[in-house]
């Protein structure tokens, strides 16, 4: 469904992607793994379109991403919960959940765009009453709750998920994660998940792609992950400070 | 040799980039307006901006220009005085407020008031990754947060300099009567006769191209925010730096074009 081929990408002299190669098919829940600066978010945001790659060629369902014509179309297919939820201070809870629902080609009339907001929230285990609040006046991990609600507002058939689980407790990152595999196999939407919490990628994968140095190092089922002989992974899933992979003392 | 090319060399690296700037700043200006007359308009986010650019900066206008036209009537008797002229206080204050300090106060103000609220507002979206959520969510960020701030400047702040001109005569009005003697009426008189449509009209003008200025400013460096606290800090600095530059290069040329002869 959604395939990276050759794709590279450079800020300045520094070169961030430099060729990566991924597939990842429909319904399934693949996880990005690797260090920080290795590419991971660069990456997510080239599918998405916010960046555009150097070279190399990103199709979703076999259309080039760059040929699209009507981007609207194009990204209401999409939702995404961003590292930091990124909700929109100004408005209140469900017009955050609500926003593509309240404007655009999916537009509703207002009071279904709210009943579908609360249904949504309720769905990640948030009450009706935390609708009318402001994002500044929630939890970081109440916050990432709202921001998986708005990633799935509109049924989309491709979620992605930037660090879902960076900066929430043990507990809060365990719900976070259940939730996320819980709706992503309940609606059947491909996944791509990009993180370094290993927890995270035992939760939430099917498949495990690792970025390292810019390019995709390891492909394989989450099964085989910890039998796997690369020793980049190896280092990677472990923690060791020991191995091929170079770490600043 | 080196030490010879080198002052060159950096001289054309700081003239590149500020041509480089100038035209980035362009086409971002020609995309704004562009945005402007095409549909879709977000309607709450137009009414959010005419509230936050125009109406809330009543207070700030009006107090500036109550003291400035008090002040320049003092200035303008003392100086008046010395001549045995101190009757022409009204006509100069007049003059004086409606086509320079009017629009000039007023759109300092604004670059103080609302560049700097925007450059902060959407630097930080930037950097909190809002700015990449609404495109996720097919919202143009230009179309969303561009768009109506500079409409709303375009539009509020002739209307801002229509009542910092009012204020600020009342204000040489005001000190008029009670400090300097004047008769009211006369004052007033005096006042409305000397002032002509090209006053007011360059006044307007003035104000519109003013509030352009400092909301694209603000929406300009914001949006072209570096990362963190620091980009934020840097960005807003920068675009109250460049919008009240601007405002009064623009005031110049302006000034030039309405009343050079």
């Amino acid at each position: 469904m959604i395939s990276l081929d050759g794709v590279h990408k450079a800020f300045g002299s520094k070169e961030i992607l430099r060729g990566v190669d991924l597939n990842v098919a429909r319904g399934e829940s693949c996880v990005i793994i690797g260090g920080s600066g290795t590419g991971k978010s660069v990456t997510l945001k080239c599918v998405l379109g916010l960046i555009t790659p150097d070279s190399g060629t990103i199709k979703v369902d076999g259309e080039d991403i760059t040929a699209t014509g009507d981007r609207d179309a194009f990204l209401a297919r999409f939702g995404m919960l961003f590292q930091g939820a990124a909700l929109f201070d100004s408005l209140p809870v469900w017009q955050n959940v609500a926003f593509r629902l309240l404007r655009g080609s999916l537009k509703r009339p207002k009071a279904e765009a709210k009943e579908i907001a609360i249904e949504k929230l309720r769905r990640v285990g948030m009450g009706p009453d935390v609708a009318d609040l402001f994002p500044a006046e929630l939890s970081g991990g109440m916050q990432k709750r709202v921001g998986l609600a708005r990633a799935i507002a509109a049924d989309p058939e491709i979620i992605f998920f930037d660090e879902p689980t960076t900066g929430l407790d043990p507990i809060m990152a365990g719900v976070i994660n259940e939730l996320i595999r819980e709706i992503v196999t309940e609606m059947g939407a491909t996944a791509l998940t990009i993180t370094h919490d290993m927890t995270s990628v035992r939760a939430i994968a099917d498949k495990v792609a690792m970025l390292h140095r810019g390019k995709i190092r390891w492909h394989g089922p989450v099964s085989e992950m910890d039998t796997a002989e690369d020793p980049y992974l190896h280092q990677f899933i472990t923690g060791s400070s020991e191995g091929p992979i170079e770490t600043l003392r | 040799m080196m030490v010879l090319t080198r002052p060159l060399a950096a001289l054309g690296a700081v003239v590149l980039s500020a041509l480089a700037t100038i035209g980035h700043v362009t086409l971002f200006a020609l995309a704004t307006f562009r945005h402007i007359v095409t549909p879709p308009y977000y309607v709450r986010e137009y009414l959010h901006a005419l509230v936050h650019v125009g109406y809330l900066s009543l207070p700030v206008v009006g107090l500036t220009a109550v003291f400035t036209g008090g002040a320049l009537a003092l200035q303008i008797f003392a100086g008046g005085s010395r001549y045995g002229a101190e009757e022409v206080v009204p006509q100069i204050v007049a003059l004086g407020v409606v086509r320079e300090l009017g629009p000039v106060m007023v759109g300092l103000m604004m670059a103080a008031r609302v560049t700097s609220s925007i450059a902060a507002e959407i630097a930080t979206m930037k950097v909190t990754e809002q700015i990449d959520a609404l495109v996720t969510l097919s919202t143009d960020p230009m179309k969303y947060l561009t768009a109506p701030r500079v409409f709303a400047g375009l539009v509020t702040v002739p209307l801002l300099v229509a009542v910092g001109d009012t204020l600020g005569i009342f204000g040489g009005w005001f000190v008029s009567m009670n400090t300097l003697d004047f008769n009211p009426s006369t004052y007033l008189k005096n006042t409305v006769d000397f002032l002509e449509t090209p006053d007011i009209v360059s006044s307007l003008v003035k104000g519109a191209a003013f509030g352009g200025i400092a909301t694209l400013m603000g929406c300009y460096f914001g949006m072209n925010s570096g990362r963190g606290a620091q980009g934020v800090g840097r960005a807003t600095k920068t675009s109250v730096v460049a919008a009240a530059v601007l405002i009064l290069a623009a005031n110049f040329l302006l000034t030039q074009a309405f009343f050079a002869t």
